[in-house]
């Protein structure tokens, strides 16, 4: 049963949260991704177990953790581990299945910039920068990107290219062992990935969201993949596991 | 056994000199702002202030003026936004420039462990495509000598001090933490000298009964300081919970200048140590950042005779 009473922003989460089904290990920030996991966790994923940068595996938390460092993310944890060995054994290690990334900006390969606007050197805004994003845009055997869809994230070119998506041609770079952005979940439709150049195409659009209002915030000429469709809506049951998670766990970034 | 125990105060003059490379780990937990305020009461200059999250420990010390350069993975206000401080002395040059290097998360973990382990860099899958070697040539990468892949590279970081908040320590500097480790280990083996501050000084019986949650032993330690919530506002597991209301109001004041300048003033400089900034807080006020107890089962050692 469908329920026509919810918020882009809810089918968003909705969205990110189906896509994570029959998933084991998903690395995760606050915010957006923590609520989205939360939900697949009672639908589609029984088994997720959360990771978070801050060394802590499988965490139960008990409140709305207030960043990656909570400590109720610790309290319950089946282990916390030193960042050494969280990067190491288990992200380079290649246990996390699927990490969910997010960034200022994102090109049509899914490269990610979390560095600066404008010039390293004098930026006109000085961003976060890596943290992990980097590391786990590499080892992450799956990469989910949720982002609003906005004309000045969504550009032709980066300013600064922190975390790699897939590279333009084939190289001879580094190795990456992971498969690069898999899925790019907004709040207008969903895109992949699934073409001979890995150039992000539009696979739904999110029911009432037209072309034009996609292309208006895409800041290239955006593929549409053959037998693109429309975002199934969220069902009544998603919608009241998706408001009762917001209400006790819903990350405030 | 050595008594290294001694003040903040005593603490940062000997082992912090104007010109040093300066660690304060802890990744959102067991921040040391007790270290950090004596070190801008001290009105250290031009030190390399090393972290992998600055946190608002150093937006607090590059606005008072004690920086010189950051190195840093993070640059943020966790859970909360951003670092206006540091912002406005990379952006603007205000109210000095401010030189940064920069890594992400593991690279700086291996800078750690290889400064630690004495290894002349670490390897890593991390930096291919990304633009960060581009604007850090510390960033390398090599071609393994046992096949055809190639890695990314590190160098070893040794700071001339590290810091490290704990729970408990003994008086020559054995120190137990639990909770999120972060690099608090890793940092503390590179540091060239290392201060261990602790909630609790407890006799080294403590520490010998459960010396698994040994991370840093007393041979590596120079000076150990009492400072009991000497990380607020952030936390320590088990003790405190983090002052998020203080954090949120960071964020706020931390935009004007001025009004930066007025809470250096009345929270750092007219303080004299941790104990005045405590009194002047409230009992009130950490009381309720008190958690509920969450013990875990006892752990039997065993006795072999």
């Amino acid at each position: 049963m469908s329920d026509s009473t919810y918020t882009p922003t809810e089918l968003m989460i909705i969205a990110a949260a189906r896509a994570l089904s029959g998933t084991r290990t998903v690395f995760v920030g606050v915010g957006l991704p923590n609520v989205a996991c939360n939900v697949a966790r009672r639908t589609v994923a029984p088994d997720l177990e959360l990771i978070y940068e801050s060394g802590v595996y499988d965490a139960r938390p008990a409140r709305q953790p207030l960043s990656i460092g909570d400590p109720t993310l610790v309290t319950r944890a089946t282990s916390v581990v030193s960042m050494a060995d969280l990067f190491g054994l288990y992200l380079q290690g290649g246990r996390v299945e699927v990490a969910l990334l997010g960034g200022a900006q994102i090109d049509r390969h899914g490269n990610l910039n979390s560095t600066v606007i404008g010039d390293y050197a004098r930026p006109v805004t000085r961003l976060p920068g890596s943290g992990g994003a980097c590391e786990i845009a590499i080892n992450a055997q799956r990469i989910f990107v949720i982002m609003q869809l906005k004309k000045r994230a969504f550009v032709r070119k980066l300013d600064f290219l922190t975390s790699p998506g897939h590279p333009a041609r084939q190289g001879t770079g580094p190795d990456i062992p992971g498969h690069g952005p898999q899925l790019v979940v907004t709040d207008k439709g969903m895109f992949d990935f699934n073409n001979q150049e890995r150039e992000m195409q539009l696979v739904s659009r999110h029911p009432g969201c037209t072309m034009e209002e996609i292309r208006a915030e895409v800041g290239w000429d955006v593929r549409v993949a053959a037998g693109a469709g429309t975002t199934p809506p969220p069902t009544t049951g998603e919608l009241l596991i998706l408001r009762e998670a917001r209400g006790t766990m819903a990350g405030g970034e | 056994m050595a008594d290294k125990l001694m003040s903040m105060k005593e603490a940062i003059n000997l082992h912090v000199p104007d010109g040093s490379s300066v660690c304060i780990e802890g990744f959102t937990a067991f921040i040391c702002f007790a270290a950090g305020h004596e070190i801008i009461r001290q009105r250290k200059r031009n030190l390399t202030l090393i972290r992998m999250t600055p946190d608002l420990i150093y937006d607090q010390m590059v606005a008072a003026g004690v920086a010189r350069k950051m190195v840093f993975s993070y640059l943020g206000n966790p859970g909360v936004g951003a670092l206006h401080c540091v912002r406005r002395a990379v952006e603007r040059g205000s109210p000095a420039p401010l030189e940064v290097e920069e890594y992400s998360h593991y690279g700086m973990v291996g800078r750690y462990v290889a400064g630690a382990s004495r290894l002349p860099f670490f390897p890593l899958r991390s930096y291919a495509g990304s633009d960060l070697p581009k604007v850090n040539e510390r960033i390398r990468f090599v071609d393994s000598p046992f096949g055809d892949e190639t890695v990314a590279v590190v160098p070893p970081i040794n700071p001339d001090v590290t810091i490290v908040h704990t729970q408990r320590a003994d008086r020559e500097g054995n120190a137990h933490l639990w909770g999120l480790l972060g690099a608090q280990k890793e940092a503390a083996f590179a540091g060239r000298r290392v201060i261990v501050v602790a909630e609790e000084i407890v006799d080294e019986a403590v520490i010998r009964a459960d010396p698994n949650r040994t991370l840093i032993p007393g041979l590596i330690v120079h000076a150990v300081v009492h400072e009991p919530h000497g990380a607020h506002p952030s936390y320590v597991q088990g003790y405190y919970d983090r002052d998020n209301e203080f954090y949120l109001e960071w964020d706020k004041l931390s935009r004007d200048e001025s009004r930066v300048r007025e809470w250096l003033n009345e929270w750092v400089y007219s303080v004299a140590d941790r104990a005045e900034y405590l009194r002047k807080l409230g009992a009130a006020r950490m009381e309720k950042l008190r958690p509920g107890p969450a013990p875990a089962a006892a752990v039997d050692y065993g006795e072999y005779k």
